[in-house]
């Protein structure tokens, strides 16, 4: 065995990498492939704008409009960014600029151990504390946006603060010394120099949680309500594409009813394209 | 309304005091039996000098010999780094600047600094001479200009950039954004200004012009220069300090300070003459 590494060295490797790397566009491709016939059915029997522009959702009556959850997904997602980015942000200039070494250790390490506490644990604390908090507080049910943008804004805390703190770091240490050699407070050299040299990571460090708030799924489920309805007020039952899409799939017989939901899946999928490609421009800029 | 006499008297007085304040103003600074420490390890040993009002000192040695970490103790850029200590005293203007009620954000306003590396902010050329005034608190927008004018018209940098103020500091040669880095820290009219190897990234002619600069600038701030090049000193320098880390892990010590023609032509200490001849260093 020993011997069989010793001589077949580099080409072995080379073949070993390459069915890796095969194998993961292979993946990538079946899916894509996979969804977008799955939606066909939907989207040629149904038509692209009675499902994309419609907020009618009732597989019994044919009706298969996603905009109501379309919404939902938007509205949860940014308002986990509201709530998350400020913080994750605000936690990465901490731990960059202020916390003295140790101390600065420990919230690293929370912060890390947050990004791998699985998503139905939180969705849990959500469903027993948050949910009813809310219900008291705002007399409603207490499920909805505001849950799950709470939620959500937990969740995408890890992704903004390790990869805001990431474009604090390469920052070159000299922009600080020169900002403090001339008589900058360290308020105003975070302000005035830090952030704006580091917007274009602070950035992408933000859209990565976007990335993450869109998909995800669990969370969200446990507190939004998951009812077809649209609605721009923050504490009533709605639903997201990912939280549908795992509430209906048990119950969807093949056809029309089953491929909409992979329609879902298609815009969820085109969502996190965008997301790829808003990243490379704005860090093609950064190069520039 | 005064007479002629009394007004003539008046200036006469004023004189008097302008006399005293210049003779009050012979050493800017006095550094006094400096040490420095990073965490355990002994940088600086015992350094005492004074550095005379409206003139350049150099600080030449091998490198490691703490010439840099003295400098950054002038303005107390070193607090920035962790477990730092300074024993000693350094007085700028008689007032010990490591006593515990020197605001060390009026110190760096006082005491205005240059880096090795060019080191603008991404930010505008304007923006990044008004940065200084800015966080001192100067908002109008026609004093800004004036200030930001002059600033670069002492830096010898204004006809260069006049027609470009909005663009980014960083599309600046090496040169020019050094020379930006200067007008910067005269923005904020600083006393002294620290440059700690101003010259090492830049080109013979970028060179030359920051030194015809720093001759200039000599007639109203007092300068001191971290140097590597040995000609650079005797070029432009009045007084230089020799520093020395004799034996490795040991800390920095001054071997010698003295006028610059001396130090190059007749230096008093053997180890002086050992390193300006380049036998070691």
């Amino acid at each position: 065995m020993k011997n069989f590494f010793k001589s077949s060295g580099d080409s072995y490797i080379k073949a070993l990498t390459l069915i890796c790397a095969s194998l993961s566009f292979l993946a990538i491709a079946l899916i894509f492939y996979f969804i977008i016939s799955e939606s066909m059915e939907a989207l040629t029997k149904v038509g692209i704008t009675n499902i994309l522009f419609s907020t009618k959702w009732n597989p019994d009556r044919n009706q298969y409009g996603i905009l109501a959850f379309l919404c939902g997904t938007v509205m949860t997602t940014l308002g986990g960014l509201i709530i998350g980015a400020p913080l994750g942000i605000g936690t990465a200039i901490f731990l960059d600029q202020v916390a003295p070494r140790r101390m600065g250790e420990i919230v690293r390490r929370g912060v890390e151990l947050l990004a791998g506490i699985p998503s139905v644990v939180i969705g849990w604390f959500g469903l027993t504390i948050l949910v009813p908090a809310i219900a008291r507080v705002t007399n409603s049910s207490g499920y909805g946006i505001l849950a799950a943008s709470v939620v959500l804004g937990v969740m995408v805390l890890p992704t903004i603060t390790t990869l805001s703190v990431e474009s604090l770091r390469s920052l070159p240490p000299e922009l600080k010394e020169a900002s403090a050699s001339m008589g900058a407070t360290r308020w105003q050299t975070i302000r005035r120099i830090l952030i704006p040299a580091a917007r274009e990571g602070l950035l992408v460090a933000t859209i990565l949680g976007m990335g993450r708030a869109i998909g995800e799924t669990m969370a969200v489920q446990m507190v939004v309500g998951n009812a077809n309805q649209l609605t721009f007020s923050l504490t009533q039952n709605t639903s997201t594409l990912t939280s549908r899409i795992v509430t209906d799939m048990g119950e969807a017989p093949p056809g029309i009813f089953r491929s909409s939901l992979f329609v879902m899946a298609l815009v969820l999928l085109i969502f996190a394209m965008l997301l790829i490609i808003t990243i490379r421009l704005v860090s093609r800029k950064k190069g520039d | 309304m005064k007479s002629n006499l009394e007004v003539e008297n008046l200036i006469v007085e004023k004189d008097k005091e302008v006399g005293k304040e210049m003779a009050k103003l012979g050493n800017k600074i006095e550094i006094r039996d400096l040490s420095m420490y990073y965490d355990s390890f002994k940088v600086l040993e015992n350094i005492t000098m004074s550095i005379p009002c409206r003139s350049i000192v150099a600080l030449i040695g091998p490198s490691g010999c703490g010439k840099s970490s003295l400098l950054r103790c002038i303005n107390r850029m070193n607090d920035l780094i962790p477990n730092s200590k300074v024993e000693g005293e350094i007085l700028l203007d008689g007032e010990n600047i490591y006593n515990p009620s020197c605001e060390v954000i009026e110190l760096r306003r006082r005491v205005g600094m240059v880096f090795q590396k060019p080191n603008p902010f991404p930010k505008s050329v304007y923006d990044n001479v008004s940065f200084g005034p800015q966080v001192m608190g100067i908002d109008n927008k026609k004093e800004m200009d004036e200030i930001v004018e002059a600033s670069l018209k002492k830096a010898a940098l204004w006809d260069e950039v006049k027609d470009k103020l909005r663009t980014s500091a960083l599309s600046l040669s090496g040169g020019q954004q050094q020379r930006l880095c200067i007008a910067r820290a005269l923005a904020v009219q600083p006393e002294v200004i620290l440059f700690d190897e101003p010259c090492s990234a830049l080109d013979p002619v970028a060179t030359q012009k920051i030194e015809d600069l720093l001759i200039e600038l000599k007639e109203n701030y007092t300068i001191v220069i971290v140097t590597h090049n040995m000609q650079q000193a005797a070029r432009i320098s009045d007084i230089t300090a020799f520093l020395l880390m004799e034996v490795q892990g040991e800390p920095g010590r001054l071997i010698e300070y003295s006028d610059t023609n001396k130090i190059f032509t007749n230096p008093s200490d053997y180890r002086t003459e050992r390193y300006i001849t380049g036998r070691f260093g």
